[in-house]
């Protein structure tokens, strides 16, 4: 089980509000991810989860029981953190080891919940080692070894990523995708790379200034972002916004228009362009084109090998059916 | 960009930092030398430095007219006993500063070393009442408690700044884990800290061996350590300086091959924080 709901949870260090007042339900078995840009309140809400910071106000069940008050440990919630917090002075197993020492769990369980996590992340051969002898991928997975001896309701990641190299993230990406395949419990996961919340949510929580932006499917903030800033934030490279003339036409205060929702032409289409700067990776083309359309570079990308370089002139013509509109207010119109 | 150091600016640091050093350090070298002269040579003008009778006279002396194990002791107890009595105080104290810190943090440990800007004497009397009226006077325990107080202000301070260096996450990470609040500290955090519970100490204890204004002030005989030993012998019938200089060897001689075989620890522990 793992069922973790928040209702009206407020949360302010003394007039500094960080968190306004937000509800949410996050269910059994779900890969929840926050993300937000820095800033966003997303660490400290996870921070309430875990217990290491207290509400103002506010109520947190989990489980169906209610863990406002409860200390972090008694929650049965296990947490890794962004510096993988291991303990330099003990040994791999050990540290693995040590959540089921402090529960004063029998030498003879211990032993066999760690080797079978160590087994499951590979750590075998590092068993005793110390952290500072290994690297950072192989920290990550001792705090994460630490995580699962303990078979807690629910998982929190506190961008355990982030100090990873690029090549090395995308494999631990991949290997906590298929942790919560298998463990089929609650994660809960916090980000500011809205790649990571892509690709391994179930469920994602925008979130800015404390406030939800909006919460759903990867796809349905791609496809159906409700505002403004769900819309620049989720989707690489980022929507093009425009607003104008261009704008009015389709009776909206600001369009948007997904680099890859833009046809691309040489000879004819709806908007002229300059190239700028043309990004050739072999399997797309990436250009940033000056238009009259609008006063920043739209970004357009075209699948493989697009032959123009920088001061050719291109064509551009939106796909109807993928423009976004919003209102004044930023909101999209439906 | 690099600075670059050239070979003469290299000397020339060279001998400064050599004659720093000994400036320091001649003091030392001048009261090791005079304990080997006679009382006649001691008190020479123009005063001699190496040419002269060495004799082991003085030692001889001191310690047929005194029992220096039974100072050494005291000074052993004294120190050892107000450092253990300050690290049971200062751990929980610095660890509740360094990672609950709240915004009156700074001024309490400003205002704790500001007790050091007082000067000693300025409680003396008070203190002394009340080592009398508790009949504390010429006790080890007695000046155990005073040592671990004076000192207690250093510890914390000290203690404090290493453990800003640790990692908040690491002691969340215990909690999270289930480790209650003492499994926290020596499981987690005492082990981490070791380096720098190990300079404090060693500051610490070096402190009290040299303490002299309280344990002159408030010993006699039972209790006293070695201060009072040296003191004992600028006797009132004039200044032996011969011999007080072989006193005064002996008393500093137990620290000094502590400190030498520590130094490494010591000065990481004076400029921890100083330097990321």
């Amino acid at each position: 089980m793992g069922q973790i709901h928040l209702e009206k949870v407020r949360k302010a260090f003394g007039d500094v509000v960080i968190i306004p007042e937000l509800d949410l339900q996050i269910e059994d078995g779900e890969f929840v991810v926050f993300v937000g840009p820095s800033g966003c309140g997303k660490s400290t809400l996870l921070r309430l989860i875990a217990g290491l910071e207290d509400v103002t106000s506010g109520k947190i069940t989990i489980d169906g029981t209610d863990a406002t008050e409860l200390p972090p440990a008694k929650r049965g919630l296990a947490m890794v953190f962004q510096s993988y917090a291991l303990y330099p002075h003990m040994s791999v197993r050990k540290n693995i080891a040590f959540p089921l020492k402090m529960a004063n769990m029998d030498k003879a369980e211990i032993d066999r919940r760690v080797d079978y996590a160590a087994k499951t992340l590979n750590l075998d051969a590092y068993i005793d080692r110390r952290p500072g002898q290994l690297s950072g991928g192989q920290r990550q997975r001792v705090a994460i070894g630490r995580a699962i001896v303990r078979e807690p309701k629910a998982f929190l990641f506190d961008e355990p990523l982030s100090n990873l190299d690029a090549a090395l993230r995308v494999g631990m990406r991949l290997e906590i995708s298929e942790l919560h395949q298998r463990l089929k419990t609650t994660m809960i996961y916090v980000t500011h790379d809205q790649v990571e919340a892509m690709t391994m949510a179930d469920k994602i929580v925008v979130l800015r200034a404390g406030n939800i932006e909006q919460v759903g499917s990867p796809l349905e903030l791609y496809s159906s972002p409700r505002n403004l800033f769900v819309a620049g934030f989720i989707g690489s490279p980022r929507m093009n916004l425009i607003n104008g003339a261009e704008a009015g036409k389709y009776k909206a205060d600001t369009i948007g228009i997904r680099p890859e929702h833009l046809r691309l032409s040489t000879s004819e289409g709806r908007w002229t362009g300059t190239v700028k700067v043309s990004e050739h990776l072999g399997s797309d083309t990436f250009l940033h084109v000056e238009s009259p359309v609008h006063e920043e570079p739209v970004t357009v990308r075209a699948d493989g090998e697009f032959p123009v370089h920088s001061g050719d002139t291109v064509y551009l013509t939106p796909q109807e059916d993928k423009i976004h509109r919003f209102d004044g207010k930023g909101l999209a119109l439906r | 960009m690099a600075r670059r150091v050239t070979t003469q600016k290299k000397i020339v640091t060279t001998i400064l930092a050599w004659f720093v050093g000994l400036l320091i350090f001649f003091p030392i070298l001048w009261t090791f030398l005079t304990s080997f002269k006679t009382e006649l040579q001691a008190i020479s003008i123009p005063p001699v430095f190496l040419n002269f009778d060495w004799t082991l006279e003085n030692y001889e002396t001191i310690q047929s007219q005194s029992n220096y194990f039974h100072f050494m002791l005291n000074s052993i107890y004294l120190s050892l006993g107000s450092t253990a009595l300050g690290l049971i105080v200062a751990i929980p104290a610095a660890w509740a500063m360094a990672f609950s810190p709240t915004k009156r943090t700074k001024d309490v440990l400003l205002w704790m070393l500001s007790t050091k800007m007082l000067p000693a004497v300025g409680v003396y009397i008070p203190i002394y009442l009340l080592f009398v009226r508790f009949g504390l006077l010429d006790s080890r325990l007695g000046l155990i408690v005073v040592l671990f107080l004076i000192n207690l202000p250093i510890i914390v301070w000290m203690l404090y700044t290493y453990f800003k260096e640790i990692p908040g996450e690491i002691l969340e990470a215990a909690r999270m884990d289930g480790a209650s609040l003492g499994k926290e500290i020596t499981q987690v955090l005492a082990p981490m800290a070791v380096p720098g519970i190990a300079s404090t100490i060693l500051l610490n204890v070096i402190l009290s061996w040299n303490e002299a204004f309280w344990s002159l002030n408030l010993t006699t005989s039972n209790a006293a350590p070695l201060t009072q030993f040296i003191a004992s012998f600028s006797s009132p019938q004039g200044n032996f300086y011969a011999k007080l200089s072989a006193a005064s060897m002996l008393a500093i001689a137990p620290i000094l091959i502590v400190g030498w075989f520590s130094q490494k620890q010591l000065v990481r522990g004076l400029t921890f924080g100083a330097v990321k």
